[in-house]
């Protein structure tokens, strides 16, 4: 028997209690009360949705709007009504008509087979990452010699960012995606990564090189429609939504293999079964918990509850990721589940634009990782790492490895 | 079974494309979706249905004939 909620107790966001599984509160709301009113941290109220189903279909319906400038859209930040990224626009803040047209100005350079031409030159800087650290100390951070540096490079490349700023990059999107960083502070990185894209914006603007921003430059002054702003916007979003994240993913994705062992054998013998095991992988960790929020446009109903016009709903994509309705045995970590109708990347028209450059990230890391390091084993105990439990996107803040 | 594709709703995820790279493709300028073979069947259609369920802007269908 699983007892009730209480509602009014339920402290949001809830602490899990397994590092994996969601959080038992969520859990049972998903169970009993799917569709269930919250209080924020700031003392504003949202519904948070823990059903596949449901969040699949909210993310779906452009009645929920995206724009995080919106009364009503949920904030984690206490005492914080609402989030301002950048002051520059942004895709993922926009709904369609605008929505549409920001994404198909890019989705050319995010293509299946645009992102499979990369792969050399992510294998390069996989090769590199790894040469540095088995040349150093063991045990080593593996969140430091790989996980950071990885996807930091890899969107640096994409952009056309010199590497000896890559420092910088990692110092102020840490302190960003930090629930615990001071409002001060917070403001700070921003302004001082703003600053930093804004002028590699003009020196792109004076001098197009041949890598995304370069390209964008040309296209727009073709139609007529150069835009600074728009470029410093999108170079941000690619960098806040690529970075940490994949870096995440690596870092848990690591951890989940070494403590599957027949799933790390399996993988490192058959490179074919890779994609299948980062699909997984994607599912079992769905990382990004709270970004898919949304604010309803108009009187909405979601399962049967009535959500009226600018109140705002939180996505739970973990929770959703662990529905049993929908995969069977969820806390179970299986490669051969073949289950790729997850929510990790979220849903409707505002999924992940960068999915397919993660996914590629992720399987070069890992075969490459299990290939050339197959004695890779945990120097600290799993119950003893450091997750991130204060932040937007879950992770881990180190993890010691040695060989 | 045709597929049917809605380019005006497609978001370029791409998911059609690791599904069922037989059947579909995306634009070189816009990264739309670009069907390469419009009726399937067999082992291609059940992947093609799994297309058309993974879909995040529901851009695909499939209709008899
Ligand atoms: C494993 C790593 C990643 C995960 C788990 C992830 C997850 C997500 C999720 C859940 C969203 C939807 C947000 C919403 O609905 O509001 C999203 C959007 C987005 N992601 Fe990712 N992402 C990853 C990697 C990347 C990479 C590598 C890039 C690009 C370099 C990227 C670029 C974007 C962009 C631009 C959006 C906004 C798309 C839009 O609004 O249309 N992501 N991502
Ligand atoms: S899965 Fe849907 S949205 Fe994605 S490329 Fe194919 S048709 Fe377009």
């Amino acid at each position: 028997m699983t007892r009730a909620v209480d509602h009014r107790a339920l402290n949001f966001p809830a602490q899990r209690t397994c590092p994996y599984a969601p959080p038992r509160e969520y859990a049972e709301l998903r169970e009993h009360s799917p569709v269930h009113r919250i209080e924020l941290p700031n003392g504003s109220s949202a519904w948070l949705i823990t059903r596949h189903e449901h969040v699949r279909a909210v993310l779906a319906d452009t009645r929920f709007s995206s724009d995080r400038g919106k009364p009503g859209f949920p904030s984690l930040l206490a005492g914080q009504a609402r989030t301002n990224l950048s002051g520059y626009p942004m895709m993922i803040s926009m709904d369609p008509p605008e929505h549409s047209a920001a994404r198909r100005a890019v989705l050319g350079e995010f293509t299946v087979r645009r992102m499979q031409a990369l792969q050399p030159r992510i294998q390069r800087i996989v090769d590199d990452c790894l040469d540095a650290m088995l040349a150093g100390p063991r045990p080593a951070d593996l969140v430091t010699a790989l996980s950071l540096p990885v996807p930091s490079l890899v969107i640096c490349e994409l952009l056309g960012v010199p590497y000896a700023d890559h420092d910088f990059f990692q110092v102020h999107t840490t302190s960003l995606v930090r629930l615990s960083t001071p409002p001060e502070e917070r403001s700070r990185s921003m302004g001082e990564l703003t600053a930093y894209l804004s002028e590699l914006v003009s020196a792109k603007q004076a001098e197009p090189g041949d890598d995304l921003l370069g390209r964008q430059v040309l296209k727009q002054r073709e139609n007529g429609t150069e835009d600074h702003g728009a470029l410093v916007g999108l170079a941000f979003l690619l960098l806040l939504a690529g970075h940490e994240t994949t870096a995440n993913m690596i870092s848990l994705g690591t951890l989940i293999l070494l403590e599957n062992p027949a799933a790390l054998a399996a993988v490192r013998d058959d490179p074919a079964l890779t994609p299948g095991a980062v699909e997984e992988l994607l599912r079992y960790l769905t990382i990004v918990e709270n970004a898919t929020s949304r604010v309803a446009t108009t009187d909405i109903e979601v399962g049967g509850t009535l959500i009226r016009a600018g109140e705002g709903v939180i996505c739970l994509g973990h929770t959703a990721d662990h529905d049993p309705e929908v995969f069977a045995e969820p806390e179970r970590f299986d490669i051969a589940r073949g289950a790729r109708h997850h929510v990790a990347f979220g849903f409707g028209p505002h999924q992940c634009l960068g999915q397919n450059l993660a996914r590629l990230e992720l399987q070069v890391v890992f075969d490459t990782l299990l290939r050339r390091v197959p004695t890779l084993a945990l120097a600290t105990p799993s119950d003893q790492l450091p997750f991130k439990d204060d932040a937007s996107v879950y992770g881990l803040y180190a993890l010691p490895v040695t060989w | 079974m045709r597929i049917i594709a809605d380019t005006g709703r497609c978001v370029g995820a791409g998911q059609c494309v690791l599904a069922e790279p037989t059947a579909f493709d995306q634009d070189e300028q816009d990264g739309t979706v670009v069907v390469l073979t419009e009726h399937v069947a067999g082992e291609a259609l059940t992947r093609t249905r799994q297309a058309v369920q993974l879909c995040p802007s529901g851009a695909l269908s499939l209709a008899e004939d």
